[in-house]
């Protein structure tokens, strides 16, 4: 499926790979228990690793490997389901993890803007997936009242303008 | 589509001022919900992902038709605000509106086709329907008397005003497991019902006068009743935005989702143990970054400023004045007893416009009635009123040598009964008559119990006494913490009743408990009779319900309500 960044859509470059298949020397997306059980092994690895964890995860069991991953993926099962938010943020915020964090499962243009402000990059679309949707969503409120992680300029009192 | 033109706004009522930035965020969402609307009618939107997103912009499918719930910030509201509320009433409702424990509005009657139209009427009084509904955090509410009352330590406005724009379109507490309350309050007297709450704030001030916050969590009402416990007993003023990100992060992580009933933070918080919860917030709060989420204090004094007092006028001989009148007006001396409340100010008052007529739908205001209300505001009260969780009004800032003139007002407008905080002020949630989700009607209960406790009232003085009404265990009528609770069920297929006694919502916090096997319909009223005739029979001189019952205990209630004749 495609990937959405930064207004445009491009293919998704990364391959799924089973916990117990070979890995290729090209950018992979493991399971968090092959990343913990093989984590040894995954250090000697070159090209570009990348885990996607389920929403019960909490982050901070990725904190003495971050530096070895491109690619953290969060995942919305259904979209009424926001852990992923409170996951990106603690990556970005304090695990100081500065790799792409791509978001999957049901995710819809009304959650855009609010994920990129916790940090995320990327957002895993459906086939045929008009951008141009996304992005029109992302910028309709262009105002924030809090604190967020995307680019953002202060207005007044708690005020940022961000679209 | 032209914006509806922006409507003034009474010079000295001391309701948060929009700017051009707020005006600006306002018209955006607004165009978003147009377009989210657009989208769910051309299919691009399934029900089930556009529910979330019309819920947080307050619209709620009910029994006939849709109903729309207008967020009165911290129930703070100015004359131009509530008039216009009466015109939308009159023009896109039946004409009424209904004034809500949550301190906001909602209309009963909308078509979704009209909704826009009324956001737009709504932005041009600084008015929205903003997370008043959905699983995200919703009005801050607080102490009807803020900013008046005399035994204020420090005005929680200031902070709700700051907890309202911290909170709106969160980008991380958007999609909680399930809605989330917090109440503020800046006095030592709880008039809020602080434990009811997933968050209970108090403002208070060190020895050196600094502001800090007490902090309770998890409490809540539903099936499984919980008071709040401590958390936090001073968190300094700057770390307060930070503190609250930390507690709502470790429950959106954390709260249940599979179980709607199990999915607030109360079950959380009983689940973990308060200090397991609080050692998971202050590992969070370890970590944050500092500068990021510090409450700065200009900011807090710029929000401050939108508060300040009105011009008061020398109080003069007021207090003389209004002391000659009640001599005078029997009537009005029972009014002026009830229904006003010292005020931090010499020479006024606050005065709370009950919306419980005896026999009447407890909140509910016709459009005529609030503009009424809103006319009495500018004459009396600079133009500044407030919605009180107990479904009254407040004008809170009054002369006391105007009360007089205030009450012939409120006569005429038919908004002078004289109640606040007795039996027949009543809680009543909308139960059967418009709720989905009701067991049983609370609304026609609610006027016969209201008849039945004035009856009494009249001949025995039954003083302070909280009567409230669910019409299903979603306990949107606060029954859990009623003096006497009343929650609709269904037996068999018909209503009937549950009574609990013995809870209270304020400083002495507490669950009500059920007295025995529910009554029907046409029995409940007479139910409530039997428990007030018991109680005036076993009374101290002056006690009120709740101290005779928890004093004497179940037993001569049940007595009366069960043994047979
Ligand atoms: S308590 Fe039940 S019946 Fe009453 S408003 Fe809430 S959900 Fe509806």
């Amino acid at each position: 499926m495609p990937v959405l960044e930064k207004g445009a859509l491009r293919a998704d470059d990364w391959q799924v790979v089973d916990d117990e298949a070979a890995l290729p020397d090209a950018p992979v997306l493991i399971s968090l228990a092959r990343l913990l059980r093989d984590a040894a092994l995954l250090a000697g690895r070159n090209a570009p690793l990348g885990v996607a964890i389920g929403n019960d995860v909490n982050p901070d069991v990725l904190a003495p490997l971050l530096p070895r991953l491109a690619l953290v993926q969060v995942v919305l099962p259904k979209s009424r389901d926001g852990r992923a938010f409170s996951q990106a943020r603690k990556l970005r915020e304090y695990l100081g993890y500065t790799g792409e964090i791509r978001v999957a499962g049901h995710v819809i243009p009304d959650h855009y803007a609010m994920l990129l402000r916790c940090g995320a990059s990327t957002v895993v679309v459906a086939e045929g997936t008009d951008a141009a949707v996304w992005e029109a969503s992302r910028k309709v409120v262009s105002i924030a009242y809090q604190h967020g992680l995307a680019a953002e300029t202060p207005i007044s009192l708690l005020r940022r303008k961000v679209a | 589509m032209p914006e509806a033109p922006y409507i003034p706004q009474p010079e000295h009522a001391r309701t948060y001022r929009y700017d051009a930035v707020d005006r600006e965020f306002l018209a955006q969402r607004i165009a978003e919900f147009r377009d989210q609307v657009a989208r769910r009618l051309a299919g691009e939107l399934t029900e089930d992902e556009f529910k979330p997103l019309r819920l947080m912009n307050g619209l709620y499918l009910q029994l006939h038709a849709y109903m729309l719930r207008v967020a009165v910030p911290y129930g703070v509201l100015n004359s131009a605000q509530l008039r216009q509320l009466g015109m939308i009433a009159r023009r896109w409702d039946r004409g009424w509106g209904h004034f809500t424990t949550r301190q906001n509005i909602q209309f009963n009657w909308t078509q979704l086709t009209d909704v826009p139209a009324m956001l737009d009427a709504l932005a041009a009084v600084d008015m929205h329907a903003i997370q008043t509904s959905g699983n995200c955090i919703r009005n801050t509410t607080t102490d009807e008397f803020a900013g008046a009352a005399a035994d204020e330590i420090a005005d929680p406005r200031v902070y709700a005003e700051i907890l309202r724009q911290w909170s709106t379109l969160h980008p991380e507490f958007t999609w909680l497991p399930r809605k989330f309350k917090i109440a503020i309050r800046g006095a030592e007297a709880d008039r809020i019902a602080s434990r009811t709450h997933d968050v209970a704030v108090q403002v208070k001030r060190d020895a050196a006068g600094a502001v800090g916050f007490t902090i309770q969590v998890g409490g809540g009402m539903g099936r499984t009743p919980i008071l709040a416990v401590p958390l936090f007993e001073f968190v300094p003023e700057a770390e307060f935005l930070r503190t609250m990100e930390a507690i709502l992060r470790v429950y959106n992580a954390l709260g249940q989702r599979e179980n709607i009933y199990r999915a607030r933070i109360k079950i959380l918080v009983r689940d973990l143990g308060r200090d397991g919860f609080l050692d998971l917030v202050q590992q969070e709060l370890a970590r944050m970054p500092l500068a990021p989420y510090r409450l700065a204090p200009e900011v807090v004094q710029a929000i401050r400023a939108h508060f300040a007092p009105p011009p008061f006028a020398p109080a003069g001989d007021a207090a003389a004045a209004l002391a000659r009148a009640t001599l005078a007006e029997p009537e009005f001396a029972a009014w002026v007893a009830l229904n006003t409340r010292p005020h931090r100010q010499a020479g006024y008052a606050s005065a709370v416009i009950s919306l419980k007529p005896v026999g009447g739908i407890p909140g509910d205001a016709t459009a005529a009635q609030m503009e009424a209300v809103a006319d009495l505001a500018e004459r009396f009260a600079f133009g500044e009123l407030r919605v009180s969780h107990t479904q009254n009004l407040v004008l809170p800032h009054v002369r006391q040598d105007e009360l007089y003139a205030l009450w012939q007002g409120l006569l005429a407008a038919g908004l002078a009964t004289a109640n606040f905080g007795q039996g027949s002020d009543i809680i009543a949630c909308p139960g059967l008559d418009y709720c989905a989700l009701a067991n049983a009607r609370s609304i026609p209960i609610s006027q016969q119990i209201s008849r039945v406790v004035d009856a009494l009232d009249r001949t025995h003085v039954l003083g302070e006494l909280q009567i409230k009404i669910s019409g299903c265990i979603n306990a949107c009528g606060h029954h859990h913490v009623a003096h006497i609770g009343i929650l609709g069920v269904d037996k068999h297929g018909a209503e009937a009743y549950q009574i609990t006694l013995g809870g209270a919502p304020g400083n002495d916090a507490a669950i009500g408990e059920l007295i025995g096997p529910s009554f029907s319909y046409e029995a409940v009223a007479g139910a409530v009779e039997k428990i007030l005739l018991t109680h005036i029979g076993l009374r101290a001189p002056g006690e009120r319900f709740v101290d005779t019952y928890r004093r004497v205990g179940q037993a001569p209630f049940k007595e009366a309500l069960y043994a047979r004749a």
